[in-house]
This record gives structure tokens, C-alpha cells and sequence, in this order.
């Protein structure tokens, strides 16, 4: 398959050209965090509280991965299903995110501000998170370690593998394959 | 399927369920059954190709990933998937051990169900349902008995992933609808799913009993294996024609697109009230993960 290479930081002139149904790697550093680390980050944004790390021009992963078991780097770490975090979306871009990480539709209101914030959302093998483990080089809690699986994570990764779904001109590949 | 086997003594019953389910969840979360591995070769090797849907050019290639997934899970030992799910579990109760049960047989199982989220480096996804704080060790598990003729204990454990589990639903249908109704209304429900549930995997449908016994009869359709059949022919035409309908929406691998968005369909029937009709789909990821076992006494 003819995959774009990206290698993080990333600005947005590399998401600028990104269209749906293209399919990328990415090597560098993406965060991973889901549900109660998305809760955790908007409440800090709405009190104007300093984040764990920077979002401007950040890759997030919806992911909460299973302990790595001693002879390896990393456990089972697959994407969750996105729509959970449509709600708090606005804002994590809002604080600069260029790219998010998931599976399954999001909701119009996050697809107008992708376009608005000119971010992408891309969608990994769900359900295949021993594959996607093969990626990972490193990994790290850097926030909330009390939320267990819900933690925010930096991953190192190499070769990473996404397709991009929503992207800056308004395009939605799930609607391309099967219109709702 | 494998099922694991072993003998217990009166006094071995309580350390002996305690290991066994400690052994079943890890069995589940790594070992992915061979009768789902053998649907997903099958998917990716599916020559005929609708005109009317998306065509994936990706198509073999997803399926590829997902096949290897399965088997990078066995040779490394570690979960087929980060969502190693909320463990529902299947005892089958022999009459004949009742004597036997001289301890708290559903804390043994939920014990076992701990000592496996630690043996397997499970992920801990269990939480309250109100504070959202994590149990830590996936307990409480989901228990569901039947009490059967005999002196053996069958437990089946179903590690059920909730971006599936998400996208299940019960429908309360007017009799009137009739068959017409219930396949629409379990397609419709896989199309609204659309990419959110890892298709393509298994839909275990319910129809018929009360809204409880609905929900329970589609989730127990999950046990069953990929190519058996409901014995009662009509039930057999129905799941045939569900899994023909389903796979021509089109949604394939991941929601990427392709002609297989559903592995099989499972359906479970029970008599229902002369004014009811409650149909519920349960909706199975492509890690459709399950894992059974006998003790005997």
C-alpha cells in the first residue's frame, strides 16, 4: 500500500495535504489517553491550569494498553473507540493537537473543528493491539499513574500505522465507504 | 474449541475453581479460538465482490494484520487485544456437586477471575459505575447460572470487549412486524454500529422471552461456535439470511470497507408473551474471544 511517512514534531503543513482514506506511518512520540485522561486535561484547560506536556502540535492516542509483561516492551495496545471523546475533542485541539488517534465515527461538531483547527483524525487496526505492540520502543506514564489503564502515556513508535479518516477540507472516509 | 478439562475432589472444589478460572480468562484474552481464526482466513480469502459497495483496495491486507494479530497474541502471550474486556461468565452447575459447594462459589470464580488479571498482565477495565473508579483486578465478573443434570461444573468464560459490547441493543417489536421486522431490525442495528465495533465479528441475536431473558439469549448466542447452526431449521434459514444482509452493507474490516462485515450470526429463540417481541443484538468484535472448561467431581 502507498503510505505517507510522518516523523514527529509534525506542523501543519504535514497534515495540510493529508486527504481520507490515505494511509501513513508515523515515528516519534505520541500520547496515549483515553476517557478519564481527556476528562482530566479539559479540566485543567478550563481552570488554566498547565498541562503534563504541551499539545501544540501533539498526536493523541485513544488508547489505555495492558501491562507490558516483563520481556517486553509493551503489552496489547490497540485504539478505543473515539465517539467517547468527541465530548472534550474541541478543546484538545483548541490546546494545539494536530492529530488524534482512534477507531469507529466522530461527531459532526469535532469534524468542524478539525477543519476549524486544521487537524486530522485518523483511525489504526482496532482490535489488533499485540500487532500494534510491535510498533511501540518505548513507553512511559507521564500523567495521572492513579487512572491505571487510563493514564496518559508518551509512546515512542516507529512505523506506526494509521489511515486517515477526517481531514482538513471536511472529507469523511467512513462516509465514503458506507453513507449512514 | 479446546475445552480444558479436570477432576476435583470435595475438598480440592474451592482451589481447584480458583486455578481453573485463573487459567480460563488468561486462555481467553491470548488465544484467540481456532474457529474464529479459520472465519477470518476465510474472510480474506472471499473472491466475490459486490459492484454496489466501496471497493477496498486494503481489504486482504487488514484482514492480514488481523491474522497476525492473532497469532503475535499466541507467540508472544500477550492479549489479542487491549480491551481484554469484562469477563462474563457461563456456569453450568451439576445438581450433583450441590453438596459440594460448602464456600461462596461466585467469590472462588471472582478470585480466579483476579489471580488471571494478574497472571495474564490482563488490563484492568472494570470500574464503578457511578465514580468511574477502577476495581483494579476486573472484579466483579458478570455470572450467569444454570443449574444441569450431572456432576460436572462447565465454565465458559467470554472476555466481551466493550467498543462491541457499545454497540448492542434491545428492541421491544410489535409481534405484527413478524420476521421482516426482526431482520430489520438487527441490520439496521449493524449498520448504525458501522466501524465503531472491530467488524467484522459475530452478531448474537435474542429473540423472544422478557427484555432480561432477550439480552441474555444474544449474549449466549456468542458461545456458540462459528459454523453451528441453530438445530431448529427455521432459526438456521434466519441466520443465513441475517448474515447475507449484514455482509452486503458493505462495511467490511474495521469499517474500511469489503464484502464480509460479519464472520457469522448467531440467533437464540425462547417463547415470548402473546403481545411482546424483544429482539437484542449483541454485538461481538472480530476478537471474538471465548474459552470453556469441565471439572469433575
Amino acid at each position: 500500500m502507498t503510505k505517507k511517512f510522518f516523523t514527529t514534531p509534525i506542523i501543519k503543513e504535514d497534515v495540510k495535504g493529508l486527504r481520507a482514506g490515505e494511509w501513513v506511518t508515523i515515528t516519534g512520540t505520541i500520547y496515549g489517553a483515553r476517557d478519564m485522561t481527556h476528562k482530566r486535561l479539559v479540566e485543567l484547560i478550563e481552570e488554566d491550569m498547565p498541562l503534563p506536556v504541551s499539545l501544540k502540535g501533539a498526536i493523541i492516542y485513544y488508547v489505555g494498553p495492558t501491562p507490558a509483561p516483563p520481556n517486553r516492551v509493551a503489552g496489547s495496545l490497540g485504539p478505543t473507540t473515539s465517539y467517547r471523546m468527541d465530548a472534550y475533542t474541541p478543546k484538545i485541539l483548541d490546546a494545539g493537537a494536530l492529530a488524534l488517534i482512534g477507531k469507529g465515527r466522530r461527531s459532526d461538531e469535532v469534524k468542524e473543528h478539525l477543519v476549524r483547527r486544521g487537524a486530522v483524525y485518523l483511525a489504526t487496526f482496532g482490535g489488533a493491539g499485540a500487532y500494534l505492540s510491535e510498533c511501540v520502543k518505548e513507553i512511559e506514564v507521564i500523567a495521572f499513574p492513579e487512572l491505571g489503564p487510563e493514564a496518559m502515556f508518551r509512546l515512542e513508535v516507529e512505523g506506526f500505522p494509521a489511515i486517515v479518516i477526517n481531514d482538513i477540507v471536511g472529507n469523511d472516509y467512513y462516509d465514503m465507504v458506507m453513507p449512514l | 474449541m479446546s475445552i480444558l478439562k479436570r477432576t476435583a475432589t470435595r475438598e480440592t472444589l474451592e482451589d481447584t475453581i480458583k486455578d481453573f478460572v485463573c487459567n480460563l480468562a488468561v486462555k481467553a484474552a491470548i488465544e484467540l479460538p481456532d474457529d474464529v481464526l479459520t472465519a477470518l482466513k476465510r474472510a480474506r480469502d472471499h473472491k466475490e465482490e459486490p459492484r454496489t459497495i466501496h471497493r477496498n483496495y486494503h481489504y486482504k491486507n487488514i484482514l492480514d494484520i488481523i491474522i497476525k494479530n492473532a497469532l503475535i497474541a499466541r507467540e508472544e502471550r500477550i492479549p489479542i487485544c487491549q480491551d481484554t474486556g469484562i469477563d462474563c461468565v457461563f456456569l453450568e452447575l451439576g445438581a450433583g456437586v450441590g453438596g459440594s459447594i460448602t464456600f461462596d462459589i461466585y467469590e472462588a470464580i471472582n478470585e480466579g477471575i483476579r489471580q488471571g488479571t494478574k497472571k495474564g498482565f490482563l488490563r484492568a477495565s472494570v470500574a464503578d459505575p457511578v465514580t468511574r473508579a477502577n476495581s483494579g483486578d476486573n472484579t466483579p465478573s458478570i455470572i450467569h447460572t444454570d443449574i444441569v443434570k450431572g456432576s460436572d461444573i462447565k465454565i465458559s468464560i467470554l472476555p466481551k470487549g466493550c467498543g462491541s459490547e457499545n454497540m448492542s441493543a434491545l428492541f421491544m417489536l410489535s409481534p405484527s412486524v413478524g420476521i421482516e421486522g426482526i431482520t430489520d431490525a438487527v441490520v439496521s442495528q449493524v449498520k448504525r454500529a458501522g466501524p465503531n465495533p472491530c467488524p467484522p465479528g459475530i452478531i448474537g441475536v435474542g429473540i423472544g422471552g422478557t427484555m432480561d431473558q432477550c439480552a441474555l439469549l444474544a449474549k449466549k448466542a456468542l458461545l456458540r461456535p462459528i459454523g453451528v447452526h441453530h438445530e431448529r431449521d427455521d432459526i438456521r434459514d434466519l441466520e443465513q439470511r441475517l448474515l447475507s444482509s449484514i455482509n452486503r452493507l458493505g462495511i467490511g474490516p474495521l469499517g474500511l470497507g469489503g464484502p464480509i462485515t460479519a464472520l457469522w450470526v448467531s440467533v437464540e429463540v425462547y417463547p415470548c408473551h402473546i403481545a411482546s417481541l424483544p429482539v437484542a443484538v449483541n454485538y461481538q468484535c472480530h476478537a471474538a474471544r471465548r474459552a470453556t472448561g469441565i471439572i469433575s467431581l
